[in-house]
C-alpha cells in the first residue's frame, strides 16, 4: 500500500547533469532559438548604456552647456528696474545680443542669413568657444573682428584674415568657429553663428525698431550655491519683465528631459525587437519540447517525476537564456559606441562612452526573465507528458485540461510587458496605449492572416495542381508555425513599412511646399521706409513680388479682463510674443470656419480680429472673447470676430492673429517680402545687392532651408531605420529559427513524398508554395496595418493626405515574401540532397 | 508462489469523438513472481493498453491493479513513477534510448534516479553482459538496431526490477538479431530472477514463456500455460 512506497533521492546536481546531457545534440539549435532575443537585448543594453553615459556627461558638462552660473534672457527690451537687478547680480557679467542678420563675404561675393551674437565680456566662464586658431575667441572683442562658423567659411571659400560685411561695417575674420557652448551640430547647420564684439553693434545700424533681438546676460558667481534659490524667489518678477532664467541645474534637467524622449523612443524600438524575440522564444521552445516528447516519456517510464522533468528543461532554458543575454549584453555594449555616431548631430555634449554596469545588469536580467518567462508555458507542459507516450501516442491529450499554473504564467507575461513598457513610458496612459496598440496589432495580424487564409482556401481552384493544394494545405498541418511566423514577420513588416511611409509623408510635405510656383526666398525686417526701394530692386532683377505683408510684434495683456497673473491656467497665452499682421482680405491659404471676416474698420470702431482656430483652442479663446493686446506699449482692445483654418504648409507668411486694416498702420512694424528666384546664380547676385543696400534686411533662401530640412529628416530617418533594423533582423532570425525547428516535420513528409516518387523539384515547389503563402499572408497583413496606421497618422497627426506609393509598397511586399521563400526552401534543400533511406533511418 | 501483479476487474474506456470506446473490459489475472508471461492478440486487441496499466503508465477506468502489493490506482503520477523506478523495467519495440545520452549513460539513468552508489561500474558490467562494453561511449544513433535493443536490455535490468515489461521487443529487428536479443533477454531474466511480461504478436516468442494470455476485443479469450516453456 502507499505507506510502503519506495523513496527517491534525486539530487539537484543530477538534474543539472541531466540537463547538460539532454542538451548535447541540440545546443546549436537552442542557441539559434535564443538568438531571437540577442538583438533585442543588445538594442536595449546599447540604449541604456548610451542613456547612462549621456546623463553622466550632461551632469559633468552642464556648466559648459550654459557657460555661466546664471543666464537671463529676454526678447523684450530691458527696463530700468530690470537693469538695476542685472547690475546687482553675479561677480562677473557678460552681455550678448542675438539676432538674425545677413552676412556678406567680400572675397566670394556670397551672402547668407546667420545668427549674429554680439558679445561683451568674458563669456563663457565654463567651457570655451572653440575656434581655429584656438586663441581667437579670447581676442576677437579687442578689435573690429569676428568669429565665423566653420561650415559657412567653407561654403563661401573664405579663410581667416578675410573680411565680411555685417550691416554697415566691415569685420576681419579672426577665427573660424568650431563650436559655441551648448550648441549641437544640427543647430549650427540650420543657423550658423557669427560672433562680433557688442561695442560695434550700434555702428552696424542693424538694430532698428521692431528688430527681433534676444538680450542675454551671463553671470558668474564665486559661490553659485544660491543661484537656483534666487531664481525661484524672483520667478514672478522675471516673468513680468519678460525674462527667462537658466541655471546650470535647470539646463541639466532640461537637456536630460529632451533626451529622455529620444531615449524612450530608442528603448521602445529595442523593446519591439525584444517582443518579437519573445514570440520567437515561446514558439521555439514549444517545438523543442514537442521534439523531446518521446525522451521525456521514456524518462517518466524509468521513474522520473514530473517536477524533475520540468526542472531539467527549466535549467536548460535558464542557462541558454543566460548565454543569450550575455551575447546580447556584449553586442549591445559594442553597439553603444555606434549610437553617439548615429546621434552626434543632435547631441549638445561630448559623449565619453564607458561600459555601464547597470545597463549590463539590466540586460542580463531582462534576457533571463524573457527566456524563462516566455518558455514557461511550453516548459510547464512537460509536467503533463504521460509516460504512455513511450509506447504509443496517448489517446487523451494531456495538455487540453485547464492548468492554473499555465494561466498564471500568461498573466505574468502580460504583467511583464505592461511593467516593462511602464518603465520606459513613465505614465500609465502611455503605457496602456502602447501595450494595447501592440496587443491590437498582434490580434489584427492574427485575424488578418486567418482571413487571408480563408480567402485563399475559398478562391484556390479545386482543380489547381497537387503542388499548389499541398503547399497551401501545409499551412494548416498540426503543430504548424503559421501563426507565430505570421505574427513575427507581420509585425516586422508593419514596423518597417510604417516608418517608411511616415518618412515619405513628411518628405512629401516638404517637397510639396517647394513646388515650382511657390516662393523660394523670403526677406524679413524690411523697414517701412525701405519697402518701396526693395520692391524696385526686386523688380529690377525681374523677380515677382509674391507676398508682401506687414508684421507687428505684440503681446497679450488681458483675455476677457483677466491678466496673466489672474489667469494661471492659461499662462502660455501671455508668455510669448506674437507676430501679427493686418490685411483687408483673406489669402488663398486662409478659410473662415466660424464667425465673420471683417477686413477693414474705421477709427473708434470695435476691432474684430481673426484667429487661427488651432491657436484659439490653445489659448482657450472663442468667438466674441475680448483680448487686450500690448503693441509695444500701446494697449489695443479687440474682439475675436472670426476663426480661420490656415494651411500652414503653404510656403507663404501665415499668421495666428490677423487684424483688419485701419488699426495698426502706424504701429512700429517691419515688412516681409517673398519672391521666387529661378536659379542659385541669380539668387546669390540678388542677395548680395540686398545686403549691400539694405544691411538690416534678412534674406532666407528657402531652397537652402529645404535642403537642410531634407538633411535633418535624412538623419532622423537614419536613426529610426537603425533602431528598426534590430526588429527587422530579429524578425528574420525568428523566421529562420522557426523554419529550422519545424524542419523535422517537413523532413518526414518530404522523404515520404520522395519515397512515393516525388521529384526533388516537386518537393521544393511544394515547400516554396507553402512559404510563399506564409510570407504573402504575413507581409500582406503587416502592410495592410501599416497603410491603415500611416493613413491615420497622416490624417490626424500630420494633417496631410496619404496615398501609399505603389512601387515601394510592392517592393516591400515582395522582398519580405522572397526572404521567407528563400529561407524556407534552403532549409529543405539540404535534406533532399541525401538518399531517403539514410534520412528515414536517422529520423526513425 | 507469491503473486507480483494482481489485475482485478480492470476496464479501460476512452472517450473518442463523443462516444465511449471500451478498449479493455473486465480483465482479471494474477502473475506470480519469477514467472514469464506473454500477452498476445491481434492489432487493436488492447494488449499494449493492458501493459501500460500493469506497469502503472496509465490509470484503469475501473478495477484495481496491484503491483508488489501496491494499489496503483490510488497513487498519483509521481508516486507511480517512484514505483516504476523501484520495481519495474521496460523494453520497448522502438528501443526508446535517450538520443542525447551515450549507451553507458542510458544504462545509468534508472540507477541515478534511484540515487544508487557505484553506478558506473554496475552499468559497465551490464553492458559487458550484453556484449557492448566497447560501445559504451557511443550514442544511440551510432548503434545498429540490435545493438540499441541490447543497450535497452541492459538499461531494463540495471535497477534489478521485480518485473520487466517488454513491448514487442523484436518488432523492429530482423530474424537473426531477434533471436540473439531474445536469448539475451531470457538469459538475463534467469540470472536476475525477474518476472517477465512480454507483449507480442510473435507466437514463437510467446511460446517460450511459461504462460500465454490471449486477448481479443478487449477481453481475455484464453489464459494457458505454455507446453514447452
Amino acid at each position: 500500500m502507499p505507506n510502503h512506497l519506495p523513496k527517491q533521492n534525486i539530487s539537484f546536481l543530477w538534474l543539472f547533469k541531466m540537463a547538460w546531457r539532454d542538451s548535447r545534440k541540440n545546443r546549436s539549435r537552442l542557441l539559434l532559438f535564443i538568438s531571437s532575443i540577442v538583438l533585442g537585448i543588445a538594442a536595449l543594453v546599447a540604449v541604456y548604456s548610451f542613456k547612462d553615459n549621456l546623463q553622466r556627461d550632461i551632469d559633468a558638462q552642464a556648466k559648459e552647456l550654459t557657460g555661466a552660473d546664471l543666464v537671463l534672457d529676454s526678447r523684450k527690451g530691458v527696463s530700468k528696474a530690470m537693469q538695476k537687478v542685472i547690475d546687482s547680480l553675479g561677480n562677473e557679467r557678460s552681455q550678448e545680443k542675438t539676432f538674425a542678420s545677413m552676412i556678406y563675404f567680400e572675397q566670394s561675393g556670397g551672402s547668407r542669413l546667420v545668427q549674429m551674437k554680439a558679445l561683451e565680456g568674458n563669456y563663457p566662464y565654463y567651457g570655451t568657444i572653440e575656434t581655429v586658431p584656438a586663441n581667437a575667441a579670447s581676442h576677437f572683442q579687442e578689435g573690429r573682428t569676428a568669429l565665423v562658423d566653420q561650415t559657412l567659411m567653407l561654403q563661401f571659400n573664405t579663410k581667416v584674415g578675410d573680411s565680411v560685411q555685417i550691416g554697415d561695417l566691415k569685420f576681419k575674420i579672426l577665427g573660424s568657429l568650431i563650436k559655441a557652448p551648448g550648441q549641437n551640430g544640427i543647430a549650427s547647420s540650420v543657423a550658423p553663428v557669427v560672433y562680433l564684439p557688442l561695442k560695434y553693434l550700434e555702428k552696424t545700424n542693424l538694430i532698428k525698431t521692431g528688430s527681433r533681438i534676444n538680450n542675454k546676460f551671463y553671470f558668474r558667481y564665486d559661490d553659485p550655491s544660491g543661484v537656483d534659490e534666487w531664481v525661484k524667489k524672483n520667478e514672478v518678477k522675471l516673468e513680468k519683465e519678460g525674462f527667462d532664467a537658466d541655471t546650470v541645474e535647470s539646463r541639466k534637467e532640461q537637456t536630460g528631459r529632451s533626451f529622455k524622449d529620444v531615449n524612450r523612443f530608442l528603448a521602445l524600438s529595442g523593446f519591439i525587437a525584444l517582443l518579437l524575440g519573445c514570440v520567437g522564444v515561446g514558439s521555439a521552445i514549444h517545438v523543442y519540447i514537442q521534439e523531446k516528447l518521446s525522451a521525456i516519456a521514456t524518462l517518466r517510464c524509468l521513474g522520473l517525476k514530473s517536477r524533475h522533468a520540468f526542472l531539467i528543461y527549466l535549467i536548460q532554458i535558464f542557462f541558454i537564456g543566460l548565454i543569450a543575454a550575455t551575447f546580447g549584453v556584449i553586442l549591445g555594449t559594442g553597439i553603444q559606441f555606434l549610437l553617439p555616431l548615429v546621434l552626434k548631430d543632435f547631441l549638445p555634449v561630448e559623449i565619453t562612452m564607458q561600459i555601464s554596469w547597470s545597463a549590463v545588469g539590466q540586460g542580463l536580467l531582462l534576457g533571463l526573465i524573457i527566456s524563462v518567462l516566455f518558455a514557461l508555458p511550453s516548459l510547464l507542459s512537460v509536467r503533463k507528458i504521460s509516460p504512455l507516450n513511450a509506447i504509443r501516442l496517448s489517446f487523451e491529450k494531456s495538455g487540453s485540461k485547464f492548468d492554473p499554473l499555465t494561466w498564471m504564467v500568461y498573466v505574468l507575461m502580460a504583467a511583464f510587458v505592461v511593467g516593462f513598457t511602464h518603465l520606459q513610458m513613465k505614465t500609465w496612459v502611455q503605457t496602456l496605449a502602447f501595450t494595447i496598440s501592440i496587443g491590437i496589432a498582434f490580434l489584427l495580424l492574427i485575424i488578418l492572416s486567418k482571413l487571408l487564409m480563408f480567402l485563399v482556401k475559398v478562391l484556390l481552384p479545386k482543380s489547381s495542381s497537387y503542388l499548389w493544394r499541398q503547399g497551401f494545405a501545409n499551412l494548416d498541418r498540426p503543430n504548424n508555425q503559421t501563426l507565430m511566423l505570421t505574427v513575427s514577420i507581420g509585425l516586422s513588416t508593419l514596423f518597417i513599412s510604417t516608418l517608411f511611409f511616415v518618412q515619405g509623408i513628411l518628405m512629401s510635405r516638404v517637397t510639396l511646399s517647394s513646388g515650382s510656383n511657390q516662393p523660394n526666398m523670403v526677406m524679413f525686417d524690411i523697414q517701412k521706409t525701405q519697402k518701396e526701394r526693395i520692391d524696385s530692386l526686386t523688380k529690377s532683377f525681374k523677380l515677382p513680388l509674391m507676398n508682401q505683408v506687414p508684421v507687428i510684434t505684440m503681446r497679450i495683456e488681458e483675455i476677457n479682463g483677466k491678466k496673466a497673473s489672474a489667469d494661471t491656467n492659461n499662462r502660455r497665452a501671455y508668455r510669448n510674443e506674437i507676430r501679427a499682421t493686418y490685411q483687408d482680405s483673406l489669402t488663398a491659404a486662409e478659410k473662415i470656419v466660424d464667425g465673420k471676416w471683417i477686413g477693414k474698420i474705421k477709427p473708434k470702431e470695435t476691432v474684430y480680429i481673426s484667429l487661427d482656430q488651432r491657436y484659439a483652442d490653445q489659448i482657450n479663446v472663442g468667438l466674441n472673447d475680448k483680448i487686450l493686446f500690448n503693441v509695444q506699449g500701446m494697449m489695443i482692445p479687440t474682439v475675436v470676430g472670426s476663426l480661420r483654418e490656415v494651411n500652414w504648409s503653404r510656403m507663404q507668411t501665415n499668421f495666428r492673429v490677423v487684424f483688419p486694416a485701419g488699426v495698426l498702420e502706424e504701429a512700429p512694424q517691419f515688412h516681409v517680402l517673398m519672391t521666387r528666384v529661378p536659379n542659385s546664380e541669380l539668387s546669390a547676385k540678388f542677395q548680395g545687392e540686398v545686403v549691400k543696400n539694405f544691411p538690416n534686411v534678412s534674406v532666407v533662401d528657402l531652397d537652402l532651408v529645404l535642403k537642410l530640412l531634407d538633411e535633418i529628416l535624412d538623419k532622423i530617418g537614419f536613426v529610426i531605420q537603425f533602431m528598426a533594423g534590430f526588429s527587422m533582423v530579429t524578425g528574420w532570425i525568428v523566421l529562420v529559427s522557426a523554419v529550422l525547428t519545424s524542419k523535422n516535420q517537413r523532413t518526414k513528409e518530404s522523404i515520404l513524398l520522395r519515397t512515393m516518387g516525388a521529384s526533388k523539384k516537386q518537393i521544393l515547389a511544394i515547400n516554396a508554395i507553402e512559404y510563399f503563402f506564409l510570407g504573402a499572408f504575413a507581409a500582406g497583413a503587416g502592410l495592410i496595418l501599416a497603410i491603415g496606421g500611416s493613413w491615420a497618422l497622416a490624417k490626424f497627426s500630420f494633417d496631410a493626405a496619404f496615398i501609399p506609393p505603389f512601387l515601394p509598397t510592392m517592393g516591400l511586399f515582395f522582398s519580405v515574401v522572397l526572404i521567407v521563400v528563400i529561407t524556407g526552401v534552403l532549409s529543405t534543400r539540404s535534406i533532399l540532397n541525401q538518399p531517403p533511406l539514410k534520412i528515414l533511418r536517422t529520423e526513425g | 508462489m507469491e503473486s507480483i501483479l494482481n489485475i482485478r476487474n480492470v476496464s479501460k474506456i476512452y472517450q473518442s469523438a463523443g462516444r465511449e470506446l471500451t478498449v479493455l473490459d473486465q480483465i482479471n489475472f494474477t502473475i506470480e513472481a519469477g514467472s514469464t508471461v506473454a500477452i498476445t492478440g491481434p492489432s487493436g486487441s488492447g494488449k499494449t493498453t493492458l501493459l501500460g496499466l500493469c506497469a502503472g503508465l496509465d490509470r484503469a477506468s475501473q478495477g484495481t491493479v496491484e503491483l508488489k502489493g501496491i494499489a496503483l490506482e490510488k497513487l498519483n503520477e509521481d508516486e507511480r513513477a517512484a514505483v516504476r523506478n523501484q520495481y519495474v523495467g521496460f523494453i520497448f519495440q522502438n528501443f526508446q534510448l535517450l538520443p542525447t545520452l551515450t549507451a553507458l549513460e542510458n544504462v545509468m539513468v534508472p540507477l541515478e534516479l534511484r540515487g544508487a552508489k557505484n553506478i558506473k561500474a554496475q552499468a559497465m558490467e551490464l553492458l559487458e553482459k550484453v556484449g557492448l562494453a566497447d560501445r559504451s561511449h557511443h550514442y544511440p544513433i551510432q548503434l545498429s538496431g540490435g545493438e540499441q535493443q541490447r543497450v535497452s536490455l541492459a538499461r531494463a535490468f540495471s535497477n534489478q526490477p521485480a518485473i520487466l515489461f517488454a513491448d514487442e521487443p523484436t518488432g523492429n529487428l530482423d530474424a537473426e538479431t531477434s533471436e540473439k536479443v531474445i536469448k539475451l533477454l531470457f538469459d538475463l531474466n534467469k540470472d536476475f530472477g525477474t518476472t517477465l511480461v512480454i507483449v507480442t504478436h510473435d507466437l514463437e516468442l510467446a511460446a517460450r514463456t511459461s504462460r500465454t494470455i490471449k486477448i481479443k476485443g478487449g477481453v481475455i479469450i484464453s489464459d494457458e500455460n505454455s507446453t514447452y516453456a
